[in-house]
């Protein structure tokens, strides 16, 4: 499998949850999957996808789940230290490890190498760490969702991306309409 | 230990409804972040640095709380990408309170360097940067803030050595 099927397969899990999705491939290819308010699709800012994330777990109570690649958490690295010890259990980090950065031409990164992203976030602090085959990353993060406490699942897929467009939505839309969103569940979550 | 001007600064930053803040710290700074981290009214998380402290800041207000950036001025061009393509872009309003190291009054040379380029790369990004050398400039404070929310634009407060020395 590669991140797009990996996509595919969570698709209807993420379906009406909040989403943060990392720049590049990523969202765009989420973009063509499963376009939804509740997306909030990274034009550029390579590394700052979970730190967004947290940041809005930590602001809000609905459930966030921000869809990281390998590449773009080496990059800041240290946001596995900040999400461990500020923990938010409305928080799920999905990091699709595909070994390369994607967007660029599939140069490979140091996650397909000797670096385990998983260990790194234990090292830091992280205490509900799970890596899994590409074929297991639906189940796992259902699993991460309905356990109420936060989680980092690590997908180790294979490298590869689909051809599909860039994302031409203007960045203040995507904004707009994710923040629409967000203040719509949590009304429906103040209600029930 | 938390001064008088550091407790103005942090009321300000509370009365104007802010609840989120993120720090890389700063000597001068030390005295605010302290206030900030045992705030009742403002959550504090601290970053590693200064980038993933914009991307705290964007979260949080998307998430419907208001947030700063505490920072040293040393830092601005490790947020340049952040602030132009993710605080800018996106249109996300950020109070930047941020110690003006390299001022007249330091007393490590290394930090001037970056000061000669404070102001320019802050022009350039057509960020709204005030100057606060004197503690008196305080009075300002709530207005700068207040009008980054107005124009949905980060603003950077630049306090220099000599504000901190006319501390109170």
């Amino acid at each position: 499998m590669i991140r797009y099927d990996v996509l595919k397969a969570i698709a209807p899990i993420v379906r009406g949850r909040l989403v943060v999705c990392n720049i590049g491939s990523p969202s765009q290819e989420l973009y063509e999957i499963l376009d939804q308010p509740s997306n909030f699709y990274m034009l550029g800012t390579m590394g700052l996808c979970s730190s967004i994330g947290l940041g809005l777990a930590l602001a809000q109570k609905s459930p966030v789940v921000a869809i990281e690649g390998d590449g773009s958490v080496l990059t800041n690295l240290a946001t596995l230290s900040t999400i461990a010890n500020n923990p938010a259990d409305n928080f799920t980090l999905l990091i699709i490890d595909n070994g390369s950065y994607g967007s660029t031409g599939d140069q490979p990164t140091y996650a397909g190498r000797k670096t385990s992203l998983a260990d790194v976030a234990r090292a830091c602090g992280c205490e509900s760490v799970v890596e899994c085959a590409a074929e297991q990353t639906a189940d796992e993060l259902e699993k991460a969702l309905a356990s109420g406490s936060m989680t980092i699942i690590v997908s180790k897929c294979e490298s590869g991306n689909v051809d599909v467009p860039v994302i031409g939505m203007d960045p203040c839309v995507i904004r707009e309409r994710f923040v629409g969103e967000i203040n719509r569940l949590g009304e429906a979550r103040a209600e029930s | 230990m938390a001064t008088l001007t550091d407790r103005r600064i942090v009321d300000c930053l509370v009365e104007n409804g802010i609840g989120f803040a993120t720090s890389v710290p700063c000597k001068q700074l030390a005295g605010v972040i302290e206030l900030v981290e045992n705030s009742k009214s403002i959550l504090h998380v601290p970053s590693n640095k200064e980038d993933e402290g914009m991307g705290l800041c964007a979260g949080a207000y998307m998430g419907g709380i208001r947030s700063c950036i505490i920072m040293q001025n040393t830092a601005l061009g490790v947020v340049v990408n952040s602030l132009a393509t993710l605080i800018q872009f996106y249109r996300i309003p950020l109070p930047m309170l941020i110690s003006y190291r390299g001022e007249i009054g330091e007393k490590v040379a290394c930090q001037v360097e970056m000061a000669l380029h404070t102001k320019a790369i802050l022009n350039q990004l057509h960020i709204p940067a005030y100057h606060f050398r004197n503690v008196d400039q305080l009075e300002d404070l709530d207005s700068i803030i207040k009008h980054s929310y107005m124009c949905g634009k980060p603003v950077a407060i630049l306090a220099d050595a000599a504000f901190w020395r006319s501390a109170e």
